[in-house]
């Protein structure tokens, strides 16, 4: 296979969820002295921006974007550590957990899938989350983007604690703060003074690498 | 085990061997923006379409959530109730997760409602339970925790606790519907058969009345009505006595009366041939 016929395959199969055939093609290009970097951002996070344009658009559905999601995780386990080596950067770390008093955590579960199949390095913290565990985590891992999911009308209030929480730390402007969960809306989060609201798993992705994006652009690091 | 609801006129009951319960889930702002932008100003207006359109549609019950954060809550509840009975007599389903609201809501109530819902938690418990008993009305009990268990078994313990609890309190088991946590198919391959073999076990243990959130289950999924029609019919067939879900659409409404007929639960079809000569009649 040429290197061109194996990016198109990654691209190709991650399109469709085939994760063993995505790994193969990964160790294959590997095996054949293609770089980590170019299946990386040549092949796959292309792809994966399309399953999410796709879903935007209502072409994909829940289950093909789960399944696309995998196969690229497949991939990224095996480039992940040998990106390390040469010392890329991450598209980005993200904090991620849902509110204190709610328990329910599919959606939640959904943007991490899509957000680790991007290329990003998520912390889930699980449900049932209290403020003062995601100031820990967030001094702990320094993460580019904070998450928080809510399911219920009545621990939505729950945002507004938790960005309360991280500025007696001190680390508000330190974090992006994105909200999402089903009764979430735009106005909302607005209201509680979070960075960004995504209304589906998709969208959070391509928000966070925007925001990331705009805040390294500000920040030179 | 047989659950009675009822309003000043009619009585709805809930049972095994009975027609199956459909709870018309419409009246909800979870993803309707207008809806909620006028919940903020108080307008309860929209109600009127809602109730309509359930109705019609041949809903049983009316669930009644007027939950947002940016708006009052407890006053909303307190006059969404009233404004509902005036417009239909079917019996009402007050769901709030906020404890004032389903008391403001159970207060405003003409007759036996049921409320909408308490988990397993013992916060919850201790809160909602006394408030369902002072009302004399019936609960529904979610068969999840401080988690949302993966193990069937798991939530037998908790839906256990619920009814338990619920005795300890002075309301019966036929008071008490559990939801044994309907989850979306698409996120999770098992979310049904480990939504049925829940079923399963409580009808067998506890033999109560269930009832669900049935449009969970084709969240994020193409041909959501048929999906819900199916998934109906196959939970009926294991023990799901009611579910609270699209009244709407007569695909799935239509699912659920053929499953009452086949099940035995519309003897000689017929509610089934009245329903087929209704509409003939209609479209005549």
């Amino acid at each position: 296979m040429t290197h061109e016929e194996i990016l198109k395959g990654l691209y190709d199969e991650t399109l469709i969820g085939n994760a063993p055939e995505v790994k193969d093609l990964v160790n294959k290009g590997l095996a054949e002295g293609l770089g980590c970097e170019a299946m990386l951002y040549d092949a796959l996070i292309p792809s994966l921006e399309e399953v999410g344009a796709r879903f935007e658009r209502g072409d994909y559905f829940v289950p093909e974007m789960l399944i696309a999601a995998r196969a690229m995780q497949g991939a990224l386990d095996i480039l992940r550590p040998l990106l390390a080596e040469t010392g890329a950067k991450p598209i980005g770390t993200y904090v991620m957990g849902t509110v204190k008093g709610d328990v329910h955590d599919i959606g939640k579960n959904l943007v991490n899938i899509m957000l680790e199949g991007a290329g990003f390095t998520v912390y889930d913290l699980g449900v049932n989350v209290a403020p003062e565990v995601f100031v820990q985590k967030i001094q702990e891992h320094n993460p580019d983007v904070v998450g928080f999911s809510a399911f219920l009308t009545t621990t939505m209030p729950m945002f507004k604690a938790n960005i309360n929480a991280l500025q007696k730390a001190g680390i508000r402007d330190d974090v992006i703060v994105m909200v999402g969960g089903a009764p979430v809306t735009q106005e909302y989060a607005d209201a509680v003074g979070a960075d960004a609201y995504a209304p589906d798993a998709s969208t959070a992705v391509r928000i966070a690498k925007d925001l990331i994006a705009k805040r390294r652009a500000a920040v030179p690091a | 085990m047989e659950t009675v609801l009822e309003s000043p006129s009619k009585t709805v009951v809930i049972g095994p061997d009975r027609a199956f319960c459909v709870i018309g889930e419409r009246i909800n702002p979870t993803g309707r923006k207008k809806f909620q932008a006028e919940l903020q100003n108080g307008d309860l207006s929209r109600i009127e379409v809602d109730v309509a359109q359930q109705v019609a549609g041949g809903a049983d019950m009316l669930d009644v959530n007027v939950g947002d954060p940016l708006a009052d809550e407890i006053e909303l509840m307190r006059q969404a109730i009233p404004l509902v009975q005036k417009l239909t007599d079917l019996p009402l389903c007050i769901d709030s997760s906020v404890i004032e609201a389903l008391e403001a809501g159970l207060g405003a109530y003409q007759g036996k409602a049921l409320v909408n819902s308490v988990t397993g938690e013992d916060e919850r418990l201790e809160a909602i339970l006394p408030i369902v008993a002072k009302h004399g009305a019936a609960v529904i009990g979610l068969a999840n925790d401080d988690e949302i268990p993966m193990e069937p078994q798991r939530r037998l313990e908790v839906a256990r606790k619920i009814v338990s609890r619920a005795g300890d309190h002075g309301i019966q088991p036929e008071d008490v519907l559990i939801d044994p946590l309907a989850m979306p198919v698409g996120a999770e391959p098992r979310a049904v058969t480990l939504f049925l073999e829940t079923v399963r076990l409580i009808r067998e243990e506890l033999g109560v009345n269930m009832t669900c959130g049935a449009s969970n289950t084709s969240f994020g999924l193409p041909g959501r009505e048929t999906l819900g029609a199916a998934f109906l019919a196959v939970a009926a067939s294991h023990g799901l006595t009611s579910a609270i879900m699209d009244a709407r659409s007569q695909e799935i409404v239509e699912g659920v009366r053929a499953t009452d007929f086949l099940l035995g639960h519309d003897e000689w079809g017929a509610a089934w041939i009245a329903a087929y000569r209704a509409k003939q009649a209609a479209a005549a």
